[in-house]
């Protein structure tokens, strides 16, 4: 079993309780997207904006736990002036993590990993901080809370280049 | 209180026996879902070993043992809720379905442009979904009854809201706040204004005695799963006129006398709600929570809940102050034994997870209530649900989860 020190580490609760790029963009240029995770009622709203694709500004807002709130916050901070592309290989690298099957823990979780490439490639993106969100893998239930901010940034991105 | 209630309990439920991170498990969600007594278990079971047989059709013993074991359930359920007879039960997979049910067949004959539906603040998602999904088909009005500071309803415009109403609908106890509702007030003035009551019985017939008749509902739903029965078992009860007057809801076998290729006839109450194979060995397990907590008598589970709430508001009160919110009516004689939290500025999220590592078993979340939930200004809340095995130690013992929870989010 784990333990909540595996789930709670330190700049986890930091991130949390000084939360990085919070508030909200002016749209446009801006384009905002808001997720929802349905089974607590956490709520994020993200603001990206985007120009000669690489994401200029990215700023959040919402709700939630401190799983979710942090996840968003040190997301802002990872994908803040880095190319969109660049962005979407983060994104897989960070669900790959995220998936009980990207970390070799048994079970159905999360078929975040529905992108087909079964992680490869996304082994070789540097997740620095984001690694501390690891544990939460061994917290199944908490795993859509670490992923709401990541989803909500692709729907973000689909919609700035729909 | 009875020593058969509380730690005198704990016995007949074997998964109470189990330990979480060596300690014994405190269940504190039964408004979620209870657990379930032996004799529930043995009766599926036995069910299953002897006479396994399709209901109802079937001209060799077993069929007719299984079919007699079904009704005897269906008259074991009519009598613990006074329903008049047992063909006003109708077995629904869950108190979801029931309310479906009658959205559907009722109000799909009863209801259009012009009309009104009127449902309160405090529903679960049960109670205001359907009736979203028929208002969008059909064109009617959906009202709501506020609701107030205290956690009770608002009932100072309900002649206004009940004015061309056909139908009102109320959670009879709120799984949010455990506020009991005067359903018999509301079912007077609903009925005075011409409109029929539909009461979400959920939270309420597990939980005190109930007599249908005396609460002057028209239509009352609830669910095995939170009375010590198995999932998968729902009930409706309906005045038998209006069960007779409504159309079918699901169509197959078992619903229907006849089928032609011109059109069919359908089957009696309560039969004619009740299409395909019902879930069998369910309702056997209904029926005998229904025995397990005619032995313990429902006047005595009342006085329990209602004894162990007041300790439980007493011990946070006293413990944690205005640290630690409890939503809904502060007095114990008025509410149930639905303790939701709000603990500093600890999400709820963060809280439960807190509190399963000491093996303490809570709900997070917005409880299916979301528009209470806005109500509240609360995105979610941390709730401890209270019932017949439950005792002192297991409030302590959340007491004592709470602090730990306090002194990890505070480092
Ligand atoms: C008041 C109330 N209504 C309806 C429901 C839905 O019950 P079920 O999911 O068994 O249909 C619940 C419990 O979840 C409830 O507490």
């Amino acid at each position: 079993m784990a333990g909540l020190e595996d789930l709670y580490r330190e700049i986890i609760l930091d991130h949390y309780r000084n939360p990085r790029n919070r508030g909200e963009l002016e749209v446009p240029p801006a384009v905002q997207a808001v997720g929802f995770n349905p089974l607590c009622g956490d709520e994020v709203i993200i603001y990206v904006e985007v120009s000669d694709g690489v994401i200029t500004d990215v700023s959040t807002g919402g709700q939630g736990c401190s799983i979710s709130q942090s996840s968003a916050s040190m997301m802002s901070t990872a994908v803040k002036g880095r190319r969109v592309a660049e962005v979407r290989r983060l994104v897989r690298a960070f669900k790959h993590m995220m998936s009980i099957h990207g970390t070799g823990i048994g079970g159905t979780g999360d078929d975040l990993d529905d992108d087909g490439d079964g992680g490869n490639g996304a082994a070789e993106v540097k997740l620095g901080d984001l690694e501390a969100l690891r544990g939460v893998v061994k917290f199944p239930v908490r795993i859509k809370c670490a992923t709401l901010s990541w989803n909500t940034l692709v729907q973000a991105l689909d919609e700035t280049f729909a | 209180m009875s020593d058969r209630l509380g730690t005198g309990a704990r016995g007949d439920f074997p998964l109470l026996g189990r330990e979480m991170r060596g300690r014994p498990i405190v269940y504190l969600d039964s408004a979620a879902s209870s657990q379930k007594p032996r004799s529930v278990l043995d009766a599926m079971t036995n069910y299953y070993e002897t006479i396994n047989a399709n209901v109802h059709r079937g001209a060799y013993e077993i069929a007719a043992e299984a079919t007699e074991a079904m009704e005897t359930a269906r008259a074991e359920v009519a009598r613990f809720v006074n329903a008049p007879s047992a063909d006003e039960i109708v077995f629904t997979k869950n108190v979801t379905e029931a309310i479906n049910l009658v959205a559907r067949s009722w109000g799909g004959a009863n209801l259009g442009p012009g009309d009104a539906v009127v449902i309160t603040e405090m529903e679960h998602h049960a109670n205001i979904v359907p009736w979203h999904i028929m208002a969008d088909q059909l064109g009617f009005e959906l009202r709501w009854i506020g609701v107030g500071a205290d956690g009770q309803l608002d009932l100072g415009n309900l002649d206004r809201l009940l004015d061309g109403a056909k139908l009102l609908g109320v959670t009879a106890m709120s799984n949010v706040l455990g506020t009991l509702n005067p359903v018999r007030r509301l079912a007077d003035a609903a009925h005075g204004a011409g409109a029929l009551v539909l009461v979400d019985a959920a939270q309420y017939v597990p939980h005190l005695p109930t007599d249908v008749q005396a609460l002057g509902a028209d239509f009352l739903g609830f669910t095995g799963h939170k009375m010590c029965g198995p999932t998968g078992i729902g009930v409706l009860w309906a005045k038998a006129e209006l069960l007779e007057a409504m159309p079918p809801f699901l169509g197959g076998g078992e619903m229907i006398l006849d089928v032609r290729k011109d059109g069919f006839l359908p089957n009696r109450i309560p039969h004619k709600f009740e299409a395909g194979t019902p879930p069998i060995a369910e309702i056997v397990g209904l029926g005998a929570a229904v025995r397990y907590l005619d032995g313990l008598g429902m006047d005595r589970v009342r006085e329990h809940e209602v004894s162990l709430t007041a300790y439980a508001l007493r011990t946070l009160e006293e413990r944690y102050g205005s640290d630690l919110a409890v939503h809904g009516p502060a007095e114990p004689a008025c509410r149930g034994g639905v303790l939701s939290m709000s603990f500093r500025d600890i999400h709820p999220h963060d809280l439960s997870q807190v509190l399963d590592d000491r093996g303490v078993c809570v709900r997070a979340g917005h409880h299916c209530a979301k528009p209470l939930m806005r109500h509240l200004g609360v995105p979610a809340t941390t709730r401890a649900s209270l019932y017949v095995y439950n005792d002192t130690s297991d409030v302590d013992s959340l007491a004592d989860a709470l602090g730990a929870a306090g002194d990890f989010f505070a480092r």
